[in-house]
């Protein structure tokens, strides 16, 4: 084909090679269609149309549900509820996670890799899975209140079914998403400059004040924007963890969505979870103008 | 390449967050063994009563091999769509690759409930709510992402020398792909291939969206399970995939490296 290609010149072999592209491209771009630009267009759609009582739509417009969610303090409530939370998940999973990512980058050889599986691996395991271990430590007969009880506490601590439990677990599941995006944030850490700094007395926290945190925080901003992001649309764990008292927008989504039917407001709310999402990206831009 | 010895304090820190990160999935372990009726830790008494349970819980069982099924078709499938794709975007380069990469691989950046509601309706509509079709439509759509990224590295990294001797030596372009360029990719492939899987396995955000109670995966009918009840079974199951996800991912690094996998 190619020589045929090359005698028919160059501009006609560059259409062929894009019409065979297409072709090897079609499936892909058919699924992307259907399964994902479709949906998502529809989504918008959905949330501004008309619905009867009954639930089903009339094929009229209507803007209700922006109404409903715009006055509705609940839903402000939720908005504002979900941000922080996600905040502090994000701020508490960045503590937690750095020493060990900066504990990964120091290291090198057979151990290295041991640990950087280790990080991954949780990954690869269901959040189901990860949050009924949560549930196995922090419920009222748990680990922790097992503990507690053996050193003479009288009442178990209520670590469950409220928003500690969620931010726990929460933390604990994007916790390998944090440590990937330090790590390789880390890249631009060279141990010449730290020990630069070391030969010319600075005391070890200076070193890190000073030295390693600055050039470490385009990870940092990179780590925190995946972690909010994922925080404020993880609903598996605030619904296990939080026992139906937790309200987040995202479990808001899932009940309008699954429970009530109520599909234009489910698809108000998860516009707004966009919204968010997009704000966030936007803030990350600007940082990283910042610092870079 | 560091010589100096990583600070005390800092190896404390990391133990600790280290413990805070496998603390969920270890404790597992020891639930599992649980002679309890009801889920408490440490457990009063020992048995095996909730592995043996497992056979007595049907919809777990047909939901571990739809989920199995669900996850094998899902990456042969996803395979055979992405490895065009990505030798189409790298190799034959077409106007806009760049742009259609980013497209393509899109799925992954929405966040996963807004992706899941929008499906949920759409899918309603059409029919497909609680089908396999369904289902492996969703699967697809999040996992073909991962997969054409990972084959899209494994081609770039090809030297195309070797193809162009092969092609020289007149072999036709069908034959180069088979005989040079798909051999030099299979660590790629088997790449894609595995993660694709374990995602479509362990996906449940989806599932839970576009699943019904005539028909679930694993991780969802576990997600029921422990939003009704606290008992050792889900502890049962879950050491049984840790050690199915184990062998999977030894098989992998045995054939790559998983590290290289994720971070470049």
């Amino acid at each position: 084909m190619s020589a045929a290609a090359t005698a028919q010149g160059p501009a006609q072999s560059r259409r062929g090679t894009t019409f065979t592209a297409a072709t090897l491209l079609l499936p892909i771009l058919l699924i992307n269609a259907i399964g994902f630009m479709l949906p998502v267009a529809n989504l918008a759609v959905i949330s501004v149309s008309e619905i009867r009582s009954s639930g089903a739509m009339t094929g009229g417009w209507s803007i209700a549900k922006w109404t409903t969610v715009a006055t509705d303090p609940f839903y402000w409530e939720l908005l504002a509820n979900t941000v922080r939370t996600s905040l502090i998940v994000t701020i508490l999973t960045l503590v937690v996670s750095y020493p060990i990512a900066l504990c990964l980058h120091r290291m090198n050889g057979a151990w290295k890799s041991i640990l950087l599986v280790l990080v991954i691996s949780p990954l690869l395991l269901s959040s189901v899975v990860r949050t009924y271990g949560w549930i196995a430590i922090l419920s009222d007969r748990g680990l922790v209140n097992s503990a507690l009880a053996a050193l003479g506490a009288q009442e178990p601590f209520r670590l469950m079914f409220n928003l500690t439990g969620v931010m726990i677990g929460l933390t604990e599941i994007l916790m390998p998403y944090m440590i990937l995006a330090l790590l390789a944030g880390f890249g631009r850490l060279d141990p010449r400059v730290e020990e630069a700094a070391a030969t010319l007395g600075a005391p070890p926290y200076r070193v890190f004040w000073r030295v390693v945190l600055p050039l470490s925080l385009p990870g940092v901003a990179l780590g925190s924007l995946l972690t909010f992001v994922l925080a404020i649309s993880s609903f598996i764990t605030p619904k296990l963890l939080g026992g139906g008292r937790v309200f987040l927008l995202a479990t808001e989504v899932y009940d309008q969505a699954i429970v009530t039917l109520d599909w234009p407001l489910a698809a108000t709310l998860s516009i707004i979870v966009l919204v968010v999402f997009g704000l966030a990206l936007a803030v990350y831009t600007r940082i990283l103008r910042q610092i870079g | 390449m560091d010589e100096r010895p990583i600070s005390r304090i800092l190896i404390w820190l990391a133990s600790a967050s280290f413990l805070f990160l496998l603390a969920p999935v270890l404790i597992v372990i020891p639930l599992s063994f649980s002679g309890d009726v009801f889920m408490s830790f440490p457990p009063s008494s020992w048995s095996l009563r909730w592995y043996a349970s497992i056979g007595q819980h049907p919809k777990m069982i047909d939901a571990f091999f739809f989920s199995l099924k669900l996850a094998g078709a899902v990456t042969v499938v996803n395979l055979l769509i992405a490895v065009p794709a990505a030798y189409a975007l790298v190799r034959l380069a077409p106007p806009g690759a760049a742009t259609l990469m980013s497209v393509l691989t899109a799925p992954l950046l929405l966040p996963t409930i807004v992706l899941a509601l929008a499906m949920l309706i759409v899918a309603a509509r059409a029919g497909l709510l609680a089908t396999p079709q369904g289902l492996f439509l969703a699967h697809l759509v999040v996992t073909l992402p991962y997969a054409l990224r990972i084959i899209s590295t494994a081609l770039a990294t090809v030297p195309i020398a070797v193809e162009e001797a092969a092609a020289t030596l007149g072999a036709t372009p069908l034959t180069v792909f088979r005989r040079v360029t798909l051999p030099l990719i299979i660590p790629g492939l088997v790449a894609a291939g595995a993660l694709s899987f374990l995602v479509s396995f362990d996906e449940v955000v989806l599932s839970l969206f576009m699943s019904g109670p005539r028909l679930s995966t694993l991780p969802v009918e576990m997600y029921h399970h422990v939003e009704s009840r606290a008992d050792p079974l889900v502890a049962a199951i879950s050491v049984l995939l840790v050690l199915f996800t184990l062998f999977i991912v030894i098989v992998v690094d045995r054939s790559l490296g998983l590290a290289r996998t994720f971070v470049k």
